[in-house]
């Protein structure tokens, strides 16, 4: 099937965009929304612009759509973007990379419905630890660009999504119940390499922004 | 053993409808075999100490067209769990009839008591365009809109409208336990 992706450039968008392409479909186009409120009920908001250049690696076309990110007029700029991948690339369905949110998925079930779509959640309500163990077998090269709960700082930062950190995610998962693969919001993450990209991308700068246990890093990617 | 009956006829929709409810069988360590219902053989059916039917996704409903292929539920009487289009089948293989409505996302809805351990207030996840059912079932639950959980008035036939692998995965396992 011919498939619009909505994506955010972080592991679970990949790795769903990565699962549509093993089972036979197209990847016809990548949709991504960039809210200009960063506690957005539907969309993750992290190095966004950098999904650029994941498009660009992965040689298709993307189509960006701002939003204020309030409630209902996030939900309406999601519809108008999937209804513009419909008419210009003439998509039969939708991916998502949506694991627990019943908010993020039922909306966007919803707006799949009445625009005659097909909606695939691949890691619907995949355990979070095979998710991340998922992305290490599959080759996913991908770093913590964001960190927003209790005891997480800056020093998880720019790591990577590896053994390693499997292990420390579990004994906060343990000890705080953090959610290892940050679905709540606890951290956002971006994929610099994985099997759908032609070459690997680069870190060649980066920012810190935050406080306390609210951190972000912005990446300017080669 | 319990046999997993897909419904998906676009094979994508396994990880959403289908793999769910293995990874809760998987966690009680229940022996499973999962097949889609053009593989199901007498011979499986026969072997089979439980019946689950999956759901799947609202435009993926070809498997309406194939109800004759679900005969060989009306030759038994072991527990069968039909869930979301599971419950559709059951109610059209007991000549029900299919009707418009759709529900989407979390909803409250009351259960009676008698449906595999639940009882009262509880909170669903509803994904359905359609829902079906026959005279010969009793109604454990309704939303404000239609029946969400039925039980068959002969047999140990149970459907629930609402996805239970998604929110109150105990459902199953109550069924697997029977």
């Amino acid at each position: 099937m011919k498939c619009g992706i909505l994506f955010s450039g972080g592991k679970d968008s990949v790795y769903a965009s990565y699962l549509a392409k093993k089972y036979k479909n197209e990847i016809t186009c990548l949709i991504t929304i960039i809210s200009e409120n960063p506690d957005s009920y539907m969309f993750h908001t992290p190095s966004i612009l950098k999904v650029k250049k994941q498009a660009e690696v992965m040689n298709v076309p993307i189509i960006i759509q701002k939003t204020k990110g309030e409630k209902e007029e996030e939900l309406r700029d999601l519809e108008y973007v999937i209804k513009k991948a419909k008419k210009e690339y003439k998509i039969e369905a939708i991916v998502t990379g949506s694991v627990e949110s019943a908010y993020q998925a039922s909306r966007i079930q919803k707006i799949c419905d009445n625009l005659n779509l097909d909606c695939f959640n691949p890691l619907w309500q995949k355990d979070q630890f095979e998710l991340l163990n998922d992305l290490i077998d599959n080759n996913f090269k991908t770093i913590i660009t964001g960190v927003f709960a209790y005891p997480l700082n800056e020093t998880w930062l720019g790591r990577n999504i590896n053994n390693q950190l499997i292990r420390d995610v579990t004994k906060l998962y343990e000890k705080y119940k953090i959610n290892p693969a940050g679905e709540g919001g606890e951290f956002e993450s971006y994929v610099l390499n994985c099997p759908l990209f032609k070459k690997e991308l680069k870190v060649k700068n980066y920012k810190i922004f935050g406080k306390k246990n609210s951190w972000r890093m912005e990446l300017d990617i080669i | 053993m319990i046999l997993l009956t897909q419904i998906c006829n676009k094979k994508f929709h396994y990880f959403e409808f289908i793999k769910p409810i293995e990874d809760i069988l998987k966690k009680e360590k229940i022996k499973f075999i999962s097949i889609h219902y053009d593989k199901v053989s007498s011979d499986l059916v026969n072997k089979a100490e439980k019946i689950i039917i999956s759901g799947t996704s609202l435009k993926d409903n070809s498997f309406i067209n194939d109800i004759d292929k679900f005969k060989w539920i009306k030759e038994i009487n072991k527990p069968i769990l039909g869930i979301c289009g599971g419950m559709h089948i059951l109610g059209l293989v007991f000549n029900g009839e299919l009707k418009k409505q759709q529900e989407i996302g979390l909803t409250t809805i009351e259960i009676n008591e008698g449906f595999l351990g639940f009882k009262g207030k509880i909170e669903v996840y509803e994904l359905h365009n359609f829902y079906a059912i026959s005279r010969e079932f009793e109604t454990y639950a309704k939303s404000i809109n239609c029946p969400q959980a039925i039980k068959h008035k002969n047999f140990p036939f149970f459907g629930v409208l609402f996805h239970p692998e998604v929110r109150n995965k105990e459902l199953i396992v109550n069924f697997s336990n029977i």
